[in-house]
């Protein structure tokens, strides 16, 4: 029984070992290292790339991607928990309404977010219809900025938000609710008083789940926020490709990842795995 | 239901839907700016005419069906095996794949091929994209046979095996058909993933290797262009159609 397990355990774990954790441990140690004549790796070793993390330049794109991501995390909490509270209540469609919240969210990701660079931009549609209906003159600047990287965060990380909180409020007993009604307490009382903190684990694994990657985005904010909003996840891209800074590069890509794992164990350590 | 909670649901479908519903409807426009001026399959035909997306679309294809084959049967080869007993470090290995940001691994990813070339005479191109994307779809495919597996009686192995099948004949006969729809949801999803994937492929791609999501990205970059809009509805349904035959495999 062992040895059929190793055996079926083996590629899978080659193939994570070489193509995951080298990967990983290669940006590791070239993130101590200094950068050569030509962009490439040299010796000595240093920790001056992590030091220059510090510097108020860099410092400030890792909080404004904190913040970007934290706005996000916000806004997809105060639109998930209704639509998850709402899911609970769905009846025999419930299945149903599940399946449109994920379907969007399966498919293409580049796509959703062209969609909202079709609806922002200058000669998007919001522009042209609102120009048409004669309530602006000239467009309204909603492309490239940070509002628009937040709307395509939310948009596309909000069921990341609404499974876990689903989850959690669809294990209560649908009688805690009753009884709070039955005792004199208003909607939101029961939601704010009773199914919010019993709902707590789920709200937090939901509000992670959308943290994370939306600190780590790339692509939303290259493409929503043109070269004006720039986060972590650019910065990575920008010192690989133009700025041919591999180690400064690398230290970043450590950092990022370091405090993504943080965050990853803070939500392993609440049980919460299941949820995934 | 009240509702007050009906309506706000109907609000967030809203948002979640409308998006990609005005973008497949300009795809039909007739006019190359958004005003609709009439109904044509204008850029659909301009679509099917160039040979470069033509190209792009192929290798897409080829990328993503190479790395769905080799991340299902690996995968499932893996939960097979995590299911008989659970592996903390492996978990902890598959939970890293699926959370660290795209753009570390692909990255990452680069540096490793990169310093590998200085052994090998290979350069970047459909087998490195492929390589790439086996890793990150093999966590997607483990969860959801896992997830199959746990629905599985344990004692129908022992079963078979009281009956005289060896241990990989009892894999083979008995919990191998019975985790089919799972595996083929699995199939289905790390497909979608695949295809769609465009920061970890852009990085590890080489010159004879670009792939649909590039050039919808490059296109994208450059300007309005309704032809984009064409190939994104063409997406959307066809990656939406996989998930749903996923999704009935998944709860059949």
């Amino acid at each position: 029984m062992t040895r059929l397990r190793l055996l079926f355990l083996a590629p899978s774990a080659v193939l994570l070992a070489v193509l995951l954790a080298a990967p990983i441990a290669i940006v590791a140690v070239s993130s101590a290292l200094t950068r050569g004549t030509y962009g490439g790796l040299g010796l000595p070793w240093t920790i001056e790339n992590y030091a220059r993390l510090l510097d108020p330049l860099y410092a400030w794109i890792l909080l404004r991607s904190a913040a970007l991501a934290g706005a996000a995390t916000l806004l997809c909490l105060l639109v998930g928990f209704p639509m998850a509270l709402f899911l609970t209540r769905a009846g025999r469609r419930r299945n149903l309404c599940l399946c449109l919240v994920m379907l969007p969210f399966w498919t293409s990701f580049l796509v959703r977010t062209y969609a909202w660079m079709f609806l922002l931009r200058d000669t998007g549609l919001v522009n042209t219809v609102l120009q048409s209906v004669g309530l602006i003159r000239d467009p309204l600047p909603l492309l490239y900025n940070d509002g628009a990287v937040v709307l395509g965060l939310v948009y596309g990380y909000l069921p990341f938000m609404i499974l876990p909180i689903y989850a959690a409020l669809e294990r209560l007993d649908p009688s805690l609710a009753e009884a709070s009604a039955d005792l004199g307490a208003r909607p939101w009382t029961t939601v704010t008083l009773v199914l919010a903190p019993l709902a707590w684990p789920g709200i937090l694994a939901g509000c992670l789940l959308v943290f994370i990657p939306c600190l780590g985005a790339y692509l939303t904010p290259d493409l929503l926020g043109g070269g004006k909003s720039v986060m972590v996840g650019n910065l990575v891209q920008n010192q690989f490709t133009n700025a041919r800074d591999w180690p400064f590069g690398s230290a970043v890509s450590v950092a990022l990842l370091a405090l993504v794992m943080l965050l990853l164990l803070t939500l392993l350590r609440r049980r919460a795995e299941e949820l995934l | 239901m009240s509702r007050p909670l009906a309506l706000y649901a109907a609000g967030v479908y809203a948002f979640l839907h409308l998006p990609l519903v005005a973008l497949g409807a300009f795809s039909f426009n007739s006019s190359r700016f958004t005003v609709w001026e009439g109904f044509s399959l204008e850029w659909y035909r301009a679509l099917w005419r160039d040979p470069a997306l033509a190209e792009a679309a192929w290798n897409s294809l080829h990328i993503a069906l190479a790395a769905t084959a080799v991340a299902t049967v690996l995968g499932t080869l893996c939960a097979y095996g995590l299911w008989k007993r659970a592996s903390g470090w492996f978990s902890a290995t598959l939970y890293l794949s699926l959370v660290t940001p795209e753009i570390v691994m692909g990255i990452s990813l680069l540096a490793f091929y990169q310093y590998l070339f200085r052994f090998l005479d290979v350069r970047l191109g459909m087998h490195t994209v492929i390589l790439a994307h086996v890793v990150f779809c093999l966590a997607y495919v483990v969860l959801v046979v896992l997830a199959r597996l746990r629905t599985l009686d344990p004692h129908l192995e022992e079963a078979a095996m009281d009956l005289g099948a060896g241990e990989f004949e009892a894999f083979r006969r008995v919990t191998l058909p019975l985790a089919m729809p799972g595996i083929g949801a699995a199939a289905l999803l790390a497909f979608t993933i695949s295809f769609d994937d465009y920061v970890i492929t852009s990085l590890v791609a080489g010159v004879d290797s670009e792939t649909l999501p590039m050039m919808i990205y490059a296109m994208a970059r450059r300007g309005a262009n309704p032809v984009v809009n064409a190939i994104s509805s063409l997406i959307v349904f066809g990656l939406g159609a996989l998930i749903l035959v996923a999704e009935r495999l998944r709860e059949s």
